[in-house]
């Protein structure tokens, strides 16, 4: 075999494996490289320029997620050349949009003019959607730049919300292509690409349709994979922010894939749900687990035991229905049999409530009357 | 599943029969479509239906419905015919080659497409790049199981995997998709008429001393007991009379959903306990409220045997509570004490008497969960199957003939009839269609049909048609669709309003006990 190969990043000398790129090395040994366009498993486009780093004898800055490390290479990830390229990049992908999060600068009249824009544009007098959440914000305060350097561009294209799910805000869009790769090379549902030329560019559906009339399954991967505000779940646009939010890790209740999710909760109401990065589902979701949350607050909830008397229910107290249920249990035992009784447990219950069903039927009824729709 | 979710993205070749899998198990046919697209990784579709995976496939074959056995045997018979099964795998790990070998002889792709329609020559092709995989994966849903042969088909399937030498490595197995979360489990726990958990035979008298010893109860039933397919029908004759069902919708869920009705009706006494007042709950006669999965803690098993967690993000609704509370109170006011200070105490009792799950625990499985058989707490799970030995020993070949579905068409129900399920509703829809954004994708029932039945029968898109068959009749909306192909319909079975099991035949797989959902015979009208 041959000797472990070494790269040199920062000044710190590090192992790596053939194929690994500069941003994996880093990565690994927790050397901060800040990456917009990069979306873990799919192929590098390099396509943000956020993540170049100055290596040691290169004519030009090179992108570290598309770099492969390279034996003896010397790296440096935040040298002035570094800072000044990342300053740039993101001073242009501020004054191209809608930023309105207050990185936008301090001259109090263009600032103004600015919101009043945003606001008509974006129905809503609140600052961006996505504030507080969002990678070119974190970076714009990282590296202390503002939008003003550049005139601001014109909205060219117009919010898209005609859709149940996701509203398309593409004022917002800083085309790092996520949700490309997201939709093509993580859920492979092949909906979205690149769309018209240069500064037209844009994120369409074949034909540049609404989502709703495209391929697309609203799994939300492209979601989840944005950035920034220009991908963001209708029900929490500007109705729920991080902050007032707290996540809970659980299994999704739907196919048997169980997928791994984060319950997103805001005053006792789940109000969004992400995918979790561990296995089955790498961060995966479809639309079912991603959007089909509602039950769970409904109005329609059953609240109180129910007993039915001359053919309509009336609500009841917990004892008097476990009391009524215990009694005419027994009375069926004692008159017809164990053998008559039956009891259908759930798929859709744990593990433990499985157990204790099959465990009441078969120790308290005394029947292996048990199943449940598995085969339905 | 043999295998893991995870391993289908190792596969060299695929095959998928009988299920739709990027509706209903979205996540994990992102595995497939990943593998084909970015690995070089070969797939084969077997459908009646042109569903999406189609458009990811080598081979696309389409059998009569109810005719799986066949093109198994089919693809068998090329090749055992070409030399191409795993010969030292049949060696070593098998018995019943012999048997299987002469059973098949007669299954040559001509005598096959008489039976299935699919086109010798791509029955040929598909059988040899099977054959050929260095690693072939079979995935496999209700399209399979739903039958009067499901249990044939399983084993056909089971047959074909082991003839190719692809049990118990890495990116192959016979891998069934499960529809709920927590079917799984549900079977692990013996929530069935025949098993203890992890599938301890009733009819084992030191199986029931063992549970005996451990529930502090003596006389455990030993006979084995009914399943929901036969408890239904025997309350339809008044031969049964009480059922206590929990989170379970079988006003929707079951075929023939007219003697349901009447067979509930019949009952001395029901009891459902759910999360909403379903069609079923409706006439029960005592209705107990539940907390659902984001209101508790505990566990669910995947398809692949993962053993999850569950946990609570929100307080449950009123005064609704976990359901293994409302199980322990009656049994308390039935003179059994059972308690549990939570379900973490339960859990723990369950290692204790489920062999495949005795080395797990809670905190073992917070990060990320575990595959069982998990014997012990120092066994890292078990994510692959029949690694060594099956749990039988050798693998059994079983030689099973063809036999047709139990209904077939005639003159004056022409047309076949499957059903199915669609991305945006689960199940019986008590779930989604709490969801208006779900619903505005898929609001309402309706009927798949293809372009040549839709113009045979003087069908337009759009309309509202009545189908019907020898139980009942319903009123739907036609769609003309791609994914159709002429003699059969599909109609998805979420829905109470023009509900497809109406029209369902409650046949039964004679082992498994599971109706035939995929194949009956109906006639096609336009809606009076």
């Amino acid at each position: 075999m041959n000797a472990q190969q070494t790269i040199t990043i920062n000044g710190r000398e590090l192992t790596f494996d053939s194929g690994e790129t500069i941003l994996e090395v880093a990565r690994r040994n927790h050397i901060d490289i800040p990456t917009l366009c990069h979306l873990k498993g799919t192929t590098p486009t390099g396509a943000c320029r956020i993540c170049v780093v100055e290596v040691e004898g290169a004519r030009t800055l090179l992108t570290a997620c598309a770099t492969p490390a390279a034996g003896g290479m010397k790296v440096q990830t935040e040298s002035p050349a570094v800072v000044k390229a990342r300053k740039l990049v993101l001073q242009l992908m501020l004054s191209s949009g809608n930023h309105n999060c207050a990185v936008r600068g301090s001259d109090d009249q263009e600032w103004t003019t600015f919101q009043l824009k945003v606001q008509g544009e974006d129905s809503s007098e609140e600052l961006c959607p996505v504030w507080g959440d969002c990678r070119l914000q974190d970076l714009a305060y990282r590296y202390q730049v503002s939008g003003e350097r550049f005139p601001a561009t014109p909205t060219r294209y117009a919010i898209e919300s005609v859709n149940p799910f996701i509203v398309r805000d593409f004022s917002r869009c800083i085309q790092c292509g996520r949700c490309v790769q997201a939709c093509n090379e993580v859920q492979v549902n092949n909906a979205i690409n690149f769309g018209y030329r240069g500064p037209e560019s844009k994120i369409i559906a074949a034909g540049d349709r609404p989502l709703k009339d495209s391929d697309c399954v609203f799994c939300g991967e492209c979601v989840q994979a944005c950035p920034v505000g220009a991908l963001v779940e209708k029900d929490v646009r500007y109705k729920v922010r991080p902050w007032e939010t707290h996540n809970v890790r659980t299994t999704c209740s739907y196919c048997g894939v169980g997928c791994q999710l984060y319950l997103h909760v805001k005053d006792n109401r789940v109000v969004k749900v992400t995918g979790a990065d561990v296995p089955p589902n790498n961060g995966s979701l479809c639309v079912k687990g991603r959007f089909g949350y509602h039950f769970i607050g409904s109005e329609e909830r059953l609240k109180r035991p129910l007993i039915k008397e001359d053919g309509s229910f009336r609500e009841a107290s917990w004892d008097e229905a476990l009391d009524l249920v215990a009694s005419r249990l027994k009375e069926v035992r004692d008159t017809h049999g164990s053998d008559k009784m039956g009891v259908l447990t759930s798929a859709r219950i744990t593990n433990e409530e499985n157990y204790v069903a099959q465990k009441f039927a078969r120790a308290v009824l005394k029947t292996n009357n048990v199943d449940h729709c598995a085969r339905l | 599943m043999t295998n893991t979710i995870a391993d289908i993205e190792t596969a060299d070749v695929i095959l998928i029969v009988g299920s739709n899998t990027s509706e209903n198990h979205p996540v994990l046919s992102t595995y497939v479509k990943r593998a084909v697209k970015f690995r070089g990784a070969k797939l084969i579709v077997i459908d009646p239906r042109r569903i999406k995976m189609t458009e990811f496939a080598q081979y696309w074959l389409r059998p009569n419905l109810g005719t799986d056995v066949a093109w198994i045997n089919g693809m068998m018979h090329v090749i055992i015919e070409e030399k191409l099964q795993d010969a030292e795998f049949v060696e070593k790990r098998t018995e019943g080659f012999e048997e299987l070998r002469q059973m098949v002889a007669k299954y040559t792709p001509e005598f096959v497409e008489g039976i299935t329609g699919i086109p010798a020559e791509n029955l040929v092709a598909a059988a040899k790049l099977f054959a050929g995989a260095r690693a072939g994966s079979i995935l496999y849903c209700m399209g399979i199981t739903q039958h009067t042969s499901g249990t044939d088909n399983v084993k056909s399937l089971a047959n074909l995997s082991m003839l190719t030498g692809n049990l118990g490595i890495p990116g192959g197995g016979v891998n069934p998709l499960r529809g709920q979360n927590n079917v799984q489990g549900a079977c692990d726990m013996g929530g069935l008429p025949n098993v203890y958990p992890a599938y301890q035979p009733v009819g084992d008298l030191s199986v029931a001393k063992k549970m005996e010893e451990a529930w502090g109860v003596s006389e455990l039933p030993t006979k084995i007991g009914l399943k929901v397919t036969e408890m239904i029908p025997l309350a339809y004759e008044g031969k049964f009379k009480s059922l206590y069902i929990i989170g379970e919708n079988p006003m929707i869920s079951d075929p023939d959903l007219h003697h349901v009705e009447k067979a509930l009706k019949n009952l001395d006494f029901l009891v459902v306990q759910d999360i909403f007042l379903t069609e079923t709950a409706q006439m029960a006669d005592v209705v107990l409220p539940s907390a659902c999965f984001a209101e508790k803690e505990g566990t669910f098993s995947n398809t692949e045997r993962r053993v999850q967690r569950v946990r609570r993000a929100v307080t449950p609704p009123g005064e609704s509570k976990e359901d293994w509370w409302t199980l322990c109170e009656i049994a308390r006011r039935m003179g059994y004490n059972m308690q549990y200070a939570d379900s973490r105490a339960i859990f723990e009792e369950i290692a204790r008497v489920t062999p495949s799950y005795a080395g797990l625990t809670y905190d073992r499985i917070d990060a990320v969960g575990m595959h069982w058989p998990c014997p012990t707490v120092d066994h890292p799970g078990t994510p692959i199957l029949h690694g060594q030995q099956f749990t039988r020993g050798l693998g059994k070949f079983h030689a099973i003939e063809w036999l047709p579905p139990a209904e077939q068409v005639d003159d004056e129900y022409p047309l076949y009839l499957t059903t199915g399920r669609l991305l945006y509703q689960y199940h019986t829809g008590t779930m989604t269609m709490k969801s208006a954004d779900l619903n505005n994708r898929a609001p309402e029932s309706f009927v798949e049909i293809s372009r040549k039945d839709a113009r045979k029968y003087g069908i337009e898109d759009g309309e509202m048609v009545t189908i019907a068959s020898r139980r009942g009749a319903i009123s739907v909306r036609a769609k003309i669709l791609p994914k159709a192909v002429g003699g059969t319909i599909f109609i998805p079975f979420h829905f109470a309003k023009g509900a497809a099991n109406q029209l369902t035949n409650a046949a039964l797989d004679p082992v498994s006990g599971i109706p035939e959902f995929k194949v009956c015979a109906v006639k096609i009208d336009k809606a009076a």
